[in-house]
């Protein structure tokens, strides 16, 4: 038979290998069923730092002040609605609105610890964090971020993202929103502009760090390139 | 609605469209509308292309072959519609059915095969599209710089040249004896080993290569002589 006809290559020698090539496959778990074993990771990660931590210093803190308890808050959200996002992105037909699904979280977490600059004109004599315990902060999250990604990363992998950087720039957000959150744990009262900076500079190293990663990650998925 | 558009416009088995205009790479292409996987209407085809689908991430690799077959009209018809051109169409196939095949454990079999398998083609036609925009960007078709530009290594005469030196050649190569012609013929034109050699003509390795010794001075001889 004729390999080709008036259309064009029937295309028979690939779908015959790729048929001789199947293995029989589970179909993926629902992602937002993904994003609760990747956020348990995460609440397990917290428990055991929890460990670790002054817990009756953390929750003085969050008594102390409504814009942490509420910058918390906005951080988790943003973690648990960029992990959904992230796994929705991963399928190869979802739809790219599923990457405003975390804004609303995002605007809550920027809203809130904006409030905190203000902090320091409410509550005269508030700690300012020294530029040591900012950084200190910044390694903290990016420490964090080394295993949060790399479980991300293996479990969107499963999947076949043909929008790469995009998948990868929520999963980075998920990720650096969970690290911000743990971070409250060991993060003393502070409120100075630099450290809200800071935080946002690590934020956005993890996004782009990622974005980089994951697109090499998902090279694979890229069309093939024309000889 | 979505649906109905699809269903008036676009038939799979006779791959007719009757929207969208065919254009080159690089040209403005039809407006896409934002790539969902909303279910469609399910018709009897799409009904029996998810059964296939799911009989195929059970390893069934005939069902798997025959899906695969009757997707290729389909996706050409989809690769039409956002704008690629005719000779870049059967690329974008074999990228789908590369990515139908990667991607197969994604694949919800509760859901429409057609609306999974349409958001992917119409994926990858948009991402041939920008790798053929990318090129066709950074080269340049300069039809009369290369008609107005001879090319300075060029030798017209040589060719003819080289036809008439494999003639003569050939013409001395069959005045030689059967065996000297036989000895250049395994070792020099079929570029065989020795032993190899020796194992087709069934003759020792010494008299081959005595053999060939002598048709190489004979052909040297007879070369000279017609100068």
């Amino acid at each position: 038979m004729s390999n080709v006809t008036q259309q064009g290559p029937s295309h028979d020698r690939l779908i015959q290998g790729l048929a001789s090539d199947l293995r029989p496959v589970h179909p993926l778990p629902p992602a937002s069923k993904r994003a609760v074993i990747w956020l348990g990771f995460v609440v397990v990660a917290g428990l055991v730092l929890s460990l670790i931590a002054d817990l009756s210093a953390f929750m003085n803190r969050l008594m102390m002040s409504p814009d942490m308890w509420l910058a918390m808050l906005g951080s988790a959200l943003t973690a648990v609605l960029a992990a959904i996002a992230a796994f929705k992105l991963s399928l190869p037909d979802s739809p790219r609105i599923w990457a405003v699904l975390p804004l609303p979280a995002v605007l809550l977490w920027v809203f809130a610890s904006g409030l905190g600059c203000l902090r320091d004109y409410v509550l005269p004599g508030t700690h300012v964090a020294p530029m040591g315990e900012t950084m200190e902060c910044l390694a903290i999250i990016v420490a964090l971020s080394v295993p949060f990604s790399l479980l991300m990363f293996a479990m969107l992998r499963e999947a076949f993202p043909l929008l790469p950087g995009l998948t990868a720039s929520v999963a980075g957000l998920a990720v650096a929103a969970a690290s911000a959150t743990l971070l409250n744990l060991f993060h003393p009262l502070d409120a100075a502009v630099v450290d809200l900076l800071v935080h946002a500079i690590a934020v956005a190293l993890v996004i782009v760090v990622s974005r980089l990663i994951g697109r090499r990650i998902f090279a694979s998925t890229n069309f093939s390139k024309a000889p | 609605m979505l649906a109905t558009a699809d269903a008036m416009t676009f038939s799979p088995y006779s791959g007719a469209v009757s929207r969208g205009m065919l254009v080159s790479p690089g040209m403005t292409r039809p407006r896409r509308r934002m790539a969902t996987a909303e279910p469609m209407q399910p018709t009897a085809d799409d009904v029996r292309r998810s059964a296939l689908m799911a009989a195929a991430q059970a390893g069934d690799k005939i069902a798997y072959e025959t899906l695969l077959r009757d997707c290729v009209p389909l996706i050409r018809a989809i690769a039409r519609r956002q704008g690629v051109s005719p000779g870049h169409v059967d690329d974008v196939v074999q990228e789908v059915l590369l990515t139908i095949h990667r991607a197969r454990q994604t694949y919800d079999p509760a859901r429409s095969f057609t609306a999974w398998l349409r958001v992917i083609a119409e994926r990858r036609a948009v991402d041939l599209l920008r790798q053929t925009g990318r090129r066709g960007a950074r080269e340049l078709h300069a039809q009369i710089a290369f008609e107005n530009y001879a090319d300075e290594s060029a030798d017209p005469a040589g060719g003819l040249q080289h036809a008439d030196d494999a003639g003569r050649v050939s013409q001395a190569l069959a005045s030689l004896p059967p065996r000297q012609r036989e000895a250049v013929q395994y070792l020099v034109l079929n570029e065989q080993s020795l032993a190899e050699a020796s194992a087709s003509t069934r003759r020792s390795k010494g008299s081959l290569k005595v053999n060939l010794h002598r048709a190489l001075k004979a052909l040297r001889g007879t070369m000279e002589r017609e100068g």
